[in-house]
């Protein structure tokens, strides 16, 4: 018999967590291929507060490497992994799938799609507000979402969260099966197109940052509104039902949100997988399984997680790089073998 | 150390390349003289007669048949092959040959640049079809020992030998005629900063020309490490080369929007080279263009700077 755990977010694990958070983004900025005096970046800090002037002794270059090239970084690596694991942790909640990640439905292969045909068929560069890779890869993914529910809606008999699982199966190979024809014609694109599957935080600015807010904060503030309805879907459609939520619509809403949220970020910073899956079966594990605590758990330690991995991706073999999927996977493999050992115990 | 070694020799290299034509092979310069075996890295291969359908599924070896008179032998080259313009450019694709296809083709010499698994090696021989694969030259003398190969190959010596003894003269012009004077360099060969460092084959070549790699450091073995763009910034390297303005769209002007470059000298400095990616990725005849653009560059650099 399962003991009924406290389901009450309780102030101070927001409080461990955010300590956290801070404590990782301290050390990520304090890091970097480029040594630079703590002192100094303290001092940086301080300076960019308002009605702060503080004399700091960086050059330039020192400047624009702390200010253009890893302050953005940490910020984009946080808003990713914070989304990627809040996304995880709303799918599992809206299928009552353990294994559910972001990427179930056909984004990853619909954004995949997307890159390709951008690496492949449109020049880097155009006059357009938005550069075409994260354009086709934010479409693609929501193109493929799309999909899934298409097909799996027209299933008349038996419409359930199982059917529009196995649409998304279907979806996902279907377009992957696109992905790999395109390759092989287009195989000089190999390279870049395999880079981003890889995920990659290499060459983002500010610009990444913007271009992703508001859809990251329109997901968050739609997840996390539902994260009392997710509670109540964990005990079944029916029951659900019985005590006033529909479920379908609650699944819809958030599984939409959930997409829009892991489309944009999938679209800067290509898939970074496993986030979606450690973070909140982790928070499962030493806190509580309700979605009042793994939700707004999970976006903040998948902040941390993401700006850690980052972290490793480029320091451990700096001043080259690692591809930050390949750090992710590392760490996330192996959970993920004991999330399947131990699946019949967590949210199924 | 390493670098200065590597300096020794490239040089010693052009010393014994000077003094012997043709080490290739021990056959006389005459274009009948067939059958004949070649010792190419894939094992010797015989061809009974001078070739006629050869198919080149390989960029550079298609530029270095077009420059040994050889041309008019070629019946197809693959679909990156675009140098020369007359090359009879196909679908064939050089990563994943279609046997088929070749064989169609009548074709009784092949030469690829790759051969994952040897199974196009054995598809192409086991319907009897003379197969030499160049890979990519780890240096000069590489280059050259493939240059003369494909002149034994397809009857072509005396082209082969003009052609290497002209790039010998002309690399050793352009090397005696440049002084970077250790001058940093970046080559980038992809936007999401993969760069070549000194020990690859267009590495080797800025050395040659007393260019120092910033990206050294980060090498993992590969020679094409994906380096930090924390890096760049601070190295501040003199010159930045690109080789990725064809592929990936990139130039000057692109790289000067990238977050924090554009407080690097080279940058404001108009010292970004946009080069021609194949002429830079490519081991055969145009490697002589190539030095002459970084000699360029070099030259303005130099006396926009240093010597001002």
């Amino acid at each position: 018999m399962k003991v009924v755990e406290p389901s009450r977010l309780r102030l101070w694990w927001v409080a461990v967590a955010f300590g956290v958070l801070a404590f990782t983004a301290v050390i990520a900025i304090g890091f970097g291929a480029v040594a630079i005096d703590p002192g100094e970046i303290l001092r940086s800090l301080l300076d960019r507060l308002p009605f702060v002037d503080v004399e700091t002794g960086l050059n330039e270059r020192q400047e624009a490497i702390l200010w253009q090239i890893r302050m953005p970084r940490i910020v984009l690596g946080g808003l990713v992994g914070a989304t990627l694991a809040l996304s995880g942790g709303a799918y599992q909640g809206s299928f009552r799938n353990p294994l559910a990640d972001p990427y179930l439905l056909g984004v990853a292969a619909g954004a995949g799609l997307g890159a390709i045909l951008a690496f492949a068929y449109l020049p880097a560069t155009t006059g357009w507000p938005i550069g075409p890779l994260p354009l086709l890869a934010f479409l693609g993914g929501l193109g493929g979402v799309a999909l899934t529910y298409l097909v799996g809606y027209s299933v008349r008999a038996g419409r359930t969260s199982v059917t529009l699982i196995l649409a998304g199966v279907a979806v996902a190979a279907f377009l992957t099966a696109l992905q790999t024809y395109l390759l092989q014609r287009e195989s000089e694109t190999l390279r870049q197109v395999y880079g981003w599957i890889l995920g990659r935080l290499t060459t983002v600015g500010w610009g990444e940052v913007l271009l992703i807010l508001p859809y990251v904060i329109v997901a968050g503030v739609l997840v996390l509104g539902a994260r009392r309805r997710l509670d109540v879907l964990s005990v079944g459609d029916e029951e659900a039902r019985a005590l006033g939520v529909d479920a379908g619509r609650v699944r819809l809403v958030v599984v939409l949100a959930a997409t829009l949220g892991t489309a944009a970020v999938v679209a800067v910073s290509g898939l970074i997988g496993f986030v979606g899956i450690i973070v909140p079966h982790t928070i499962r594990i030493v806190f509580s399984t309700s979605y009042k605590v793994v939700l707004p758990l999970a976006v903040i330690y998948g902040a941390a997680f993401l700006i850690a991995a980052d972290l490793i991706a480029r320091t451990v073999v700096s001043p080259g790089e690692l591809p930050i999927g390949v750090v992710t996977a590392f760490f996330g493999a192996p959970f993920f073998a004991f999330v399947l050992r131990s699946s019949r115990g967590i949210g199924a | 150390m390493i670098r200065s070694l590597s300096v020794l020799a490239g040089v010693l290299a052009l010393v014994a390349a000077a003094c012997t034509t043709t080490s290739a092979t021990t056959i006389p310069e005459a274009s009948a003289a067939f059958p004949v075996t070649i010792d190419a890295p894939n094992g010797p291969v015989t061809l009974d007669q001078r070739p006629t359908n050869v198919v080149s599924l390989s960029p550079t070896a298609t530029e270095v048949l077009f420059s040994i008179d050889a041309g008019d032998q070629v019946v197809a080259v693959d679909d990156q092959s675009d140098y020369p313009a007359e090359a009879p450019t196909s679908e064939l694709s050089g990563f994943e040959p279609n046997i088929e296809a070749i064989a169609a083709l009548d074709a009784d010499l092949v030469v690829v640049m790759f051969d994952a698994g040897g199974e196009t090696v054995a598809a192409l021989e086991a319907v009897g079809i003379p197969v030499i694969v160049h890979g990519a030259a780890v240096d000069l003398d590489d280059a050259y020992t493939q240059i003369e190969q494909l002149g034994a190959a397809t009857g072509n010596l005396a082209g082969a030998a003009s052609l290497v003894a002209s790039m010998q003269d002309d690399i050793e012009r352009i090397v005696a005629d440049t002084e970077a004077g250790g001058a940093t360099y970046y080559h980038e060969v992809d936007p999401t900063l993969y760069a070549a460092t000194s020990s690859t084959f267009v590495g080797a070549l800025y050395t040659m020309l007393g260019l120092a790699n910033i990206a050294d450091d980060a090498d993992d073995g590969s020679g094409y490490p994906q380096v930090s763009a924390e890096l760049v910034v601070a190295e501040d390297p003199d010159l930045v080369f690109l080789a990725d303005t064809l592929c990936c769209d990139q130039s000057a002007a692109t790289i000067a929007t990238r977050p924090g470059w554009n407080t690097m000298s080279a940058v404001t400095g108009g010292s970004v080279i946009e080069l021609d990616d194949s002429v830079a990725s490519r081991w055969g005849p145009r490697v002589v263009e190539f030095l002459e653009t970084v000699a360029a560059a070099v030259g303005a650099y130099v006396g926009a700077y240093v010597g001002a």
